[in-house]
């Protein structure tokens, strides 16, 4: 088709609905309010998501908590007013204080308990980041292609699925510790969301098994899209919104995972502090030395309660079934 | 209703080759009440240029035979029994699936019913458009079929087509939307074009405003059109040939001057009597009476004799299922035992018209 014929059917058009083009522009409302100077913006579900969620303060307020920690956390190296294994012998086990430089206390080594959380901070959350990451693209894939050619792919997926839910997480990663070894926190993330992706999977197929039946799919496929294309380009993102809610809540659940597992020693191995095994260290002498439990629990506490209520927000603003519809 | 007096005689021009030619078309659903014989026996031509009207009630297998040409019938549950759809020579229905993908969107393009439904709400209209723009042109640049798609917006008649380019389909009215479909349908200049019921989920004067899109499309493309309705009036306007269906078979098929002026169905007079015509002052309509039969168990003989104003309780129709039979005009055919007693039967639309 040609530039020129297609200006020539353009006014051909025109004249064939006895108008003028700015006539035939004028039949609908929308077209008028261009007409009126008041230019509509382009908005994707994605600023409407982003307004909805800004409506929610507790998630908002939430959020910029855990931009704070997070930051704190990544930049640890560079803010940390000590190292996370100097030595301070002047000041063996002394409580929090703010005049005497270590705010959160010093451990029986001597230890700044600051340096050495926000250094947890920053091997959990680093943990956390590779396991949702990770997790969400195991289950993304598995439950699309399960979802979307359905019948021996969806079972045998799904049947494998459900196999993984059945194992006991616990006794899994610790046994998986036990026998991999120690060490390396990227091995522990690895573990982790190989038993963290089920659920997004299950989320996901159930999306595809109802996309796949929506019209403007076979509209795309009679337009002659191929199966991924169709997969990525027309059902992912609509499955955008489950999807993310479930990266948000897994990173909540992958700290406290990591936590309990630096807990009872078979996560990220000492010096590097992680979050859990600072609690775990600092519980034997807790009678006395209570800010060694106290503020890396807090941490935690705080990290995933922040967490939960961005999903929480998140959920609200992506949830298709409130969204406005045109 | 000026189409019909109006309309050139471009039909009896030439004889041309079809470009679809679909053959004893048998379609089937398994369901867990039965197999539904959604379509039995469908034949009909459509030769380059030409629209073919296909009429007839929800569940007569309108649709469902042309998804089944594109290859768009889930299977399971659905199952082409038999038959072949040859477009330009090669048979659709045995085609192999990367083939038939870019034939699908390329040559032949499908408008559907719906444009509220068949518009991606997460994608922007263009780059729905570009994409049926890039999925059958190699190499084309984002650029280029950005080019190409604003221009086939404004050809569609979508006003200032450079921002509603950029706009998502909830930005866009039904009538709009049903533009860009049509838009996106011509984006590759197909040889055969099908509308499923293209203005069936729009208001009427929006439907007026589409039904001249789609006049423009075919002057554009020159693509032989397949028109799924239910209204008598669209085909009366746009369509040169008329298959009529019912409970999944053919009826009747003719010309649509010979429909509309001589129908040999009493289905056909049916549809044709429960219309309201403007030029004939009238109080009631008369509807068809009853339900269309379940496509599961259809009754016995001739699928419309209960309903049948004509068969009037005569063993044959119920017995013998009637074969499509010569009904007096060249390629006009009829399903029916006793057509011929409605020789002389004069359709009011054809007054209106």
């Amino acid at each position: 088709m040609t530039e020129q014929s297609l200006e020539r059917d353009r006014t051909a058009f025109a004249g064939a609905a006895g108008a003028n083009p700015a006539e035939v522009g004028a039949s609908t409302d929308a077209a008028l309010v261009h007409e009126t100077g008041l230019e509509v913006e382009v908005r994707s579900q994605w600023t409407y998501a982003r307004r909805r969620f800004m409506r929610h303060r507790l998630a908002v307020v939430s959020l910029v908590i855990l931009i704070i920690i997070f930051t704190a956390g990544f930049t640890a190296p560079w803010i940390a007013p000590y190292s996370f294994e100097g030595y301070d012998i002047n000041n063996l086990e002394v409580g929090p204080t703010l005049s005497g430089g270590h705010v959160f206390g010093t451990d029986l080594l001597g230890r700044d308990y600051f340096s050495r959380v926000l250094f947890g901070i920053r091997t959990s959350i680093h943990v956390a980041f590779i396991v949702t990451i990770l997790a969400v693209a195991i289950g993304t894939a598995i439950g699309m292609v399960a979802g979307y050619y359905s019948r021996w792919a969806d079972n045998l997926l799904m049947r494998f699925t459900d196999l993984i839910l059945t194992l006991p997480a616990l006794a899994v990663l610790l046994t998986a510790a036990a026998f991999l070894g120690h060490g390396s926190q990227y091995r522990v993330a690895v573990i982790v969301s190989l038993l963290l992706w089920t659920l997004l999977a299950r989320i996901v197929r159930g999306q595809f098994l109802s996309l796949r039946e929506k019209e403007y799919i076979d509209a795309a496929k009679a337009a002659g899209s191929g199966d991924l294309r169709i997969m990525f380009r027309h059902m992912l993102p609509n499955c955008m919104g489950p999807i993310v809610v479930f990266a948000t809540l897994t990173l909540g659940g992958a700290i406290l995972l990591e936590s309990y597992l630096s807990y009872l020693g078979f996560g990220v191995q000492p010096p590097t502090p992680a979050l859990g095994k600072l609690i775990a260290d600092g519980q034997d002498v807790s009678s006395h030395d209570w800010w060694l439990v106290t503020f890396p629990g807090l941490t935690i506490v705080l990290i995933v309660l922040c967490i939960n209520f961005v999903g929480d927000g998140l959920r609200d603003a992506l949830d298709p079934t409130q969204r406005v519809r045109a | 209703m000026t189409g019909c007096a109006t309309r050139s005689t471009r039909l009896s021009e030439f004889v041309p080759e079809p470009v679809l030619s679909i053959r004893d078309l048998t379609v089937e659903f398994k369901t867990e009440d039965g197999v539904v014989h959604a379509v039995e026996n469908v034949s009909y031509d459509i030769a380059a240029g030409e629209t073919l009207g296909i009429v007839g009630e929800s569940g007569s297998g309108k649709s469902v035979s042309m998804l089944a040409v594109l290859g768009l019938i889930p299977q399971p549950p659905g199952r082409i029994v038999r038959g072949e759809a040859l477009y330009k020579g090669r048979d659709l229905l045995r085609m192999p699936k990367g083939e038939l993908r870019r034939i699908r969107g390329g040559e032949v393009a499908m408008v559907f019913q719906d444009p509220m439904t068949s518009l991606n709400p997460v994608l922007k209209v263009g780059e729905q458009l570009s994409e049926a723009i890039q999925a059958h042109n190699d190499g084309v640049s984002d650029k280029e079929s950005r080019k190409r798609g604003v221009a086939l917006l404004a050809l569609v008649g979508v006003p200032k087509a450079e921002q509603r380019y950029d706009q998502y389909p909830h930005e866009f009215s039904g009538g709009m939307r049903q533009r860009a479909m049509i838009a996106m349908a011509i984006a590759n200049s197909p040889s055969l074009l099908i509308a499923d019921e293209p203005t069936t989920a729009l208001d009427v004067t929006i439907q007026a405003q589409i039904i001249e899109v789609m006049k423009a499309a075919q002057r554009e493309t020159h693509a032989a059109t397949i028109l799924i309705t239910h209204d008598l009036g669209l085909v009366a306007e746009l369509a040169d040939h008329v298959v009529v269906m019912y409970a999944g078979r053919v009826v009747e098929r003719g010309d649509v001057f010979t429909i509309f002026s001589n129908p040999r169905h009493p289905y056909t007079v049916g549809l044709m009597e429960s219309l309201p015509g403007l030029a004939v002052e009238q109080v009631t309509l008369q509807p068809i009476p009853g339900q269309p039969p379940s496509l599961i168990s259809l009754p016995p003989g001739c699928a419309f004799h209960p309903r049948c104003a004509l068969s009037n309780g005569r063993a044959r129709c119920r017995t013998e299922t009637p074969d499509l039979r010569e009904a007096g005009a060249a390629e006009h055919v009829a399903a029916c035992h006793f057509s011929e007693e409605l020789e002389g039967y004069k359709s009011k639309l054809v007054g209106a018209a």
